[in-house]
């Protein structure tokens, strides 16, 4: 018994891929046998999981699922897969988190900001030439929609404050604070550790310029809290935000948040 | 009177408040959380709050850029 796009089916020794294609999938061109891409020629072998995929056909929600199942270590994707994360700002931190996330495949992301699109966000934020002027919030959310459309994504348009955050994250599990503003920064940690216990919270804080990849540290504050970052480079005249550095913070802050859902930390 | 700051020991004058400290350090206040004794505290708090012998303080600063 073998697995072709999840159902069980009985095959002969000797079957091929191209085989199962043209009894089960006609016209795949894309052969995926337990998370990995084999050539058409390939013989099945007993409790194969097949995955025959049309190019260019864009897959249904559970073949979307399945396929990030069987990318992913088992046991992984049931965890994330209900999972709500909440994402305050989406620049070049806040876009790149969102955009990690989605790609995974968490169930829900809460996305908020106030901003439009600018012509020199370009250098570092997920976002097209073609989308200046919009608000960040819908043009991050079609973006994530391009790439896993089965990711719920909820959006909040307007301004943060330490007031309002604890109400508008209530339900997440995991808050992202991808904020740019120092004051900003500290007056959402005041919110989030006071009024939302027990949600884990992973902030940033100093990432900007090129400086060295390597003093970019994920910090500990308290069970389930993090704050990322080298806490010395600012974004000031002289020291701007780029795309490489702040990548490499944003990418520390999702896959510090990847493992708060999974229970490693 | 000692108490202790992201883990160090540290010499205070008496009659300090948190905010008084936080300026000696040279620290921006819109810009700091400060945590006593395990709680969070609130930006009024700063200049009210006296320290006291043996207290146990986290500041954590935060720089801009996002």
């Amino acid at each position: 018994m073998i697995r072709v796009n999840e159902k069980p089916v009985e095959f002969r020794q000797g079957t091929q891929l191209a085989d199962l294609a043209s009894a089960f999938k006609p016209g795949a061109d894309v052969y995926i046998i337990n998370g990995y891409p084999m050539p058409a020629n390939t013989l099945v072998t007993e409790g194969d999981d097949c995955w025959l995929i049309k190019r260019g056909q864009i897959p249904a929600a559970d073949e979307m699922e399945h396929l990030l199942y069987s990318r992913h270590t088992p046991g992984v994707q049931d965890k994330i897969k209900d999972s709500v994360i909440g994402i305050m700002g989406l620049g070049g931190l806040g876009s790149v988190v969102a955009m990690s996330l989605a790609r995974i495949g968490v169930g829900q992301l809460l996305l908020a900001d106030y901003d439009v699109v600018e012509p020199s966000n370009l250098n570092r934020q997920q976002y097209f030439i073609d989308q200046v002027g919009l608000k960040k919030t819908e043009a991050l959310k079609t973006n994530l929609a391009r790439i896993n459309p089965y990711v719920e994504v909820a959006i909040f348009d307007g301004e943060l404050t330490e007031e309002n955050i604890p109400m508008i994250f209530k339900d997440v599990e995991v808050l992202a604070e991808c904020l740019d503003g120092a004051p900003m920064k500290a007056k959402a940690m005041r919110a989030a550790l006071t009024e939302l216990p027990g949600t884990g919270y992973v902030g940033a804080s100093g990432l900007a310029g090129f400086g060295d990849n390597n003093v970019i540290k994920t910090k500990k504050i308290r069970d389930r809290v993090y704050v990322v970052g080298d806490h010395e480079a600012e974004a000031r005249q002289g020291q701007g935000l780029m795309a490489p550095r702040v990548g490499i913070a944003a990418h520390h802050q999702a896959n510090q948040i990847l493992r708060l859902l999974l229970e490693k930390e | 009177m000692n108490v202790i700051i992201n883990g160090e020991k540290t010499e205070i004058a008496p009659e300090t408040t948190v905010e008084d400290h936080l300026k000696h350090l040279d620290l921006n206040l819109d810009t700091v959380v400060v945590e006593a004794d395990g709680l969070i505290l609130k930006q009024e708090e700063y200049a009210t709050l006296m320290l006291k012998d043996g207290m146990v303080l986290e500041l954590i600063r935060f720089i801009g850029g996002g």
